[in-house]
């Protein structure tokens, strides 16, 4: 399976490392379906001879002036290895290949009638903006819905301005590491918002992506709140080569994170997550 | 008009416990709100008082010399702050700074003290729910040395 | 029904086949091991040879016969024709702003295997699970596989190290092959029971103009087949496999994956030899103007620190977890995986571990562990 090829339309440098791309496939291919997804699918995001790399979709933008013209891809990444700090290097009007949708998104379906709680930490608000998105937009059918987010610092937040924009609709816990002077939010770790919320356990739908041991305490403290097990779900992530399930990298147990996941019911999964070095 | 006990029975630490025993520690507490800026403790002052933040936002902070006062966690309405008056010297570890206007009521440590040596089943109910706290402060404290978030050192072979 | 097909015959059987167009595989000797190899004609087989086998240990030895399947399976495996060991993925150029990446199609060519076991075309079928009916499929794979044309031989000996009969696998052939052999060698006769299992193998042996087997001669070699069936079964090596699946979900903690970890090197040797490990990974290369590019894949291995990499190193860092990944996954989430085992009782990875780790051993060592840690809570 090759790559489409897509055009760097906008580059936004979210803080020093991690930045946000926005693509639009070339025009040669604009004949194929514009590519569709489920928040918390991803794709191989393919850097010029460097290698690939498994990023989930931040977004999709679709507007009239792109009509017939495919959707606009974006994906936020963390320069960390040799391929992402090579699409790090990547500049308006510069090409890459792309290969997806792969994987199982979130369950946005159980939300409906439900509280979702959208807990995130660090880059992983990336998967969950577009679950935002859908419930900003009313596609979620649930009863309300509330962000959980912790950073490491406030200039380490994603998506800045549109968290502010988000904040009229949305309930917003965000709760950073360490504080600056002019910081007006929580500082300290962000299982402490969750803990001190008021959740209304058997009514509650839970989505979380972040680091695993992040994961870890948040679950504990939302089944503590009475949360079942069945309505948490998380994202997770393992070392990905082909994300087709063929070439065995991302096995966890018996699932494959590219095909089984990177969504899991942590019902599901629990007890996997207790094995170490798995 | 809430009597002191009324504004107890409000505040998730002393939720459940027996209408008798907040009518007891009611003598211990006041009513009183800080303003923006103001501090609720200050680093090696006296300990005196147990506050209960009924609303508002409140920094716990150290001073350091060249960087000014860090905030290491915040505390907000619901939260308890201070558990120097426990112990001697009675001295508190950190300042406590009100951000913008904070409700609280704050219990003399003193008299705390003496409720709890003159009533140890509910002295020892109260411990227990400082300590509950007080583990749940540290395990916070841990994750945040942990620094999940921040980049990973080894990144030779990352992609 | 089964044909009578002469030992001085399998030269014919041979020649038909490549009349038909197949590049013919089959065993050879090579570097002091049967191997597979191209094969032209009947005397490039490892006839009047056998092969002794222990944990990290493997000689040729001359048979008093000359028999030509009398042996078991040697390092290779039937995978390197199927699943290419390295094979090109896409070739890739810029200008200036501009990827181009082109797909490398391979024209699949028409394989025969001659001399495949029991436990082999098992380890292709589950290959064929992995790696084409999934949601994507390996096509390369995919088109060598659509063409191949087997030779299936019934097992009449076998290695110390071969646990087929546990594994359900052998040593009689009982999934669909082209061609089915069984070698039996009586006195001063020596000839092979032959029946067709496919149009194309039907066609070949019309070819040959056979006669039908006599009862004889089918009880000659049916009794050699259910005779080694029997023998295996008393065997060391043979276990109970039914609850393997369960046993190792139990003991995921067990410490005898500690103790395994002091011994095994972690060399991917047991990987490589495997007839159903699939892992692959894949190389991008550059040339020095930059504007070239090549993907390849090559057989990757879950003992490597590389395969489990995440920002900041390995997730299974340690010779235990590696250990514990290969053998749980082969014996255990396999089956949740694909619906049967990743184990055909082969051998191999027995055979060609340096330090002689036996995976039998193994099941056995965490069922035993297990016991002995009930057996002491009821104790106490």
């Amino acid at each position: 399976m090759t790559p489409s090829i897509y055009q760097v339309i906008h580059r936004q440098e979210e803080f020093a490392g991690t930045f946000t791309l926005r693509l639009q496939v070339q025009r040669k291919n604009r004949t194929n379906p514009p590519m569709r997804f489920n928040p918390g699918q991803f794709n191989m995001l393919y850097a010029f001879g460097t290698g690939e790399s498994a990023i989930s979709f931040s977004g999709l933008a679709c507007g009239r002036e792109l009509e017939g013209e495919g959707s606009i891809l974006i994906h936020t990444i963390r320069a960390q290895g040799n391929v992402t700090r090579a699409l790090e290097c990547l500049r308006e009007g510069d090409t890459l290949g792309v290969r997806g949708p792969f994987g199982q998104g979130w369950p946005l379906q159980k939300a409906k009638g439900k509280e979702l709680l959208i807990i995130a930490g660090g880059l992983g608000l990336a998967p969950l903006r577009p679950v935002i998105y859908a419930a900003l937009e009313g596609r979620l059918a649930a009863n309300k819905v509330r962000l959980f987010y912790g950073a490491r610092h406030p200039s380490e937040l994603l998506y800045r301005e549109e968290l502010e924009s988000w904040a009229k609709q949305i309930e917003q816990e965000i709760s950073v590491d360490h504080g600056d002077g002019t910081w007006p939010g929580h500082i300290g770790v962000i299982t402490d918002p969750l803990q001190a919320a008021r959740i209304d356990g058997a009514n509650t739908v839970a989505f979380l992506c972040g680091p695993e041991i992040m994961m870890r305490f948040c679950i504990q403290a939302l089944l503590r709140k009475g949360v079942p097990a069945s309505a948490i779900s998380l994202s997770m992530e393992r070392n990905m080569k082909c994300a087709t399930g063929l070439c065995g990298h991302c096995q966890w147990g018996p699932n494959f994170i590219c095909k089984d996941g990177p969504v899991f019911c942590y019902e599901d999964i629990r007890p996997w997550l207790q094995i170490r070095s798995l | 008009m809430k009597t002191i006990a009324d504004l107890l029975h409000e505040h998730p630490f002393f939720h459940g416990l027996e209408e008798c025993d907040l009518q007891f520690l009611a003598s211990c507490g006041e009513n009183c709100v800080y303003h923006d800026g103001d501090y609720l403790a200050q680093e090696n002052n006296p300990a005196n008082h147990f506050f209960l933040i009924r609303s508002g936002r409140v920094t716990v902070e150290t001073f350091v010399p060249n960087r000014g006062a860090l905030c290491l966690l915040t505390l907000h309405g619901g939260d308890i702050f201070g558990w120097s008056w426990l112990f001697p010297p009675y001295i508190s570890a950190f300042d406590a700074r009100a951000q913008g206007d904070v409700r609280s009521l704050r219990l003399g440590g003193e008299c705390l003290r003496n409720k709890c040596e003159e009533d140890p089943k509910l002295g020892f109910e109260l411990m227990k729910r400082f300590a509950k706290i007080a583990t749940e402060r540290l395990q916070s404290a841990r994750i945040q040395l942990l620094d999940i978030y921040g980049s990973p050192s080894a990144q030779s072979h990352a992609t | 029904m089964d044909y009578l097909l002469h030992a001085s015959d399998l030269e014919r059987l041979i020649q038909a086949i490549y009349k038909d167009g197949y590049q013919i595989f089959g065993p050879t000797i090579n570097d002091k091991a049967i191997t597979y190899g191209e094969i032209s004609s009947s005397a490039d087989l490892p006839q009047g040879w056998t092969d002794i086998q222990e944990g990290g240990r493997y000689r040729l030895k001359r048979r008093t016969d000359k028999a030509f399947f009398g042996y078991a399976v040697g390092p290779h495996s039937w995978k390197k024709y199927l699943q290419l060991p390295h094979r090109p993925i896409w070739k890739a150029s810029r200008q200036h702003q501009d990827i181009e990446v082109i797909e490398i199609q391979e024209t699949a060519p028409k394989l025969a295997f001659l001399g495949v076991r029991s436990c082999e075309l098992h380890a292709i079928a589950i290959q064929d699970r992995v790696l084409t009916e999934g949601d994507y499929t390996n096509e390369n794979y995919r088109q060598r596989r659509a063409q191949l044309f087997t030779v299936a031989v019934n097992c009449t000996s076998a290695a110390a190290t071969c646990f087929c009969t546990a594994m359900n696998t052998g040593p009689e052939v009982k999934l669909p092959s082209d061609l089915t052999l069984t070698e039996v060698i009586e006195g001063a006769a020596h000839f092979f029971l032959i029946r067709s299992g496919s149009a194309s193998g039907a066609q070949i042996l019309s070819e040959l103009s056979l006669r039908p087997a006599g009862m004889r001669e089918k009880n000659l070699a049916n009794g050699r087949v259910q005779q080694l069936d029997e023998e295996m079964r008393k065997g060391p090596r043979h276990f109970d496999s039914s609850d393997l699946k369960e046993l190792l979900y139990r003991n995921l903690d067990s410490p005898s994956w500690d103790k395994v970890a002091e011994r095994c090197l972690s060399c991917a040797n047991c990987t490589m030899a495997c007839p159903t490990c699939f892992c692959s990974t894949v190389e991008d290369t550059t040339d020095l103007s930059g504007e070239h590019s090549e993907r390849w894949e090559r057989w990757d291995s879950c003992f490597t620190a590389d395969l489990s990499h995440l920002t900041g190193g390995p997730v299974r860092s340690d010779t235990r977890s590696r250990y514990r990944q290969w053998m749980t996954h082969k014996l255990a989430t396999w089956q949740d995986q694909f619906g049967s085992s990743g184990c055909v009782g082969c051998g191999r990875c027995i055979t060609w571990c340096p330090v002689g780790i036996d995976l039998t051993e193994e099941v056995r060592s965490i069922r035993d562990l297990e016991c002995k840690q009930a057996g002491s809570q009821e104790q106490p």
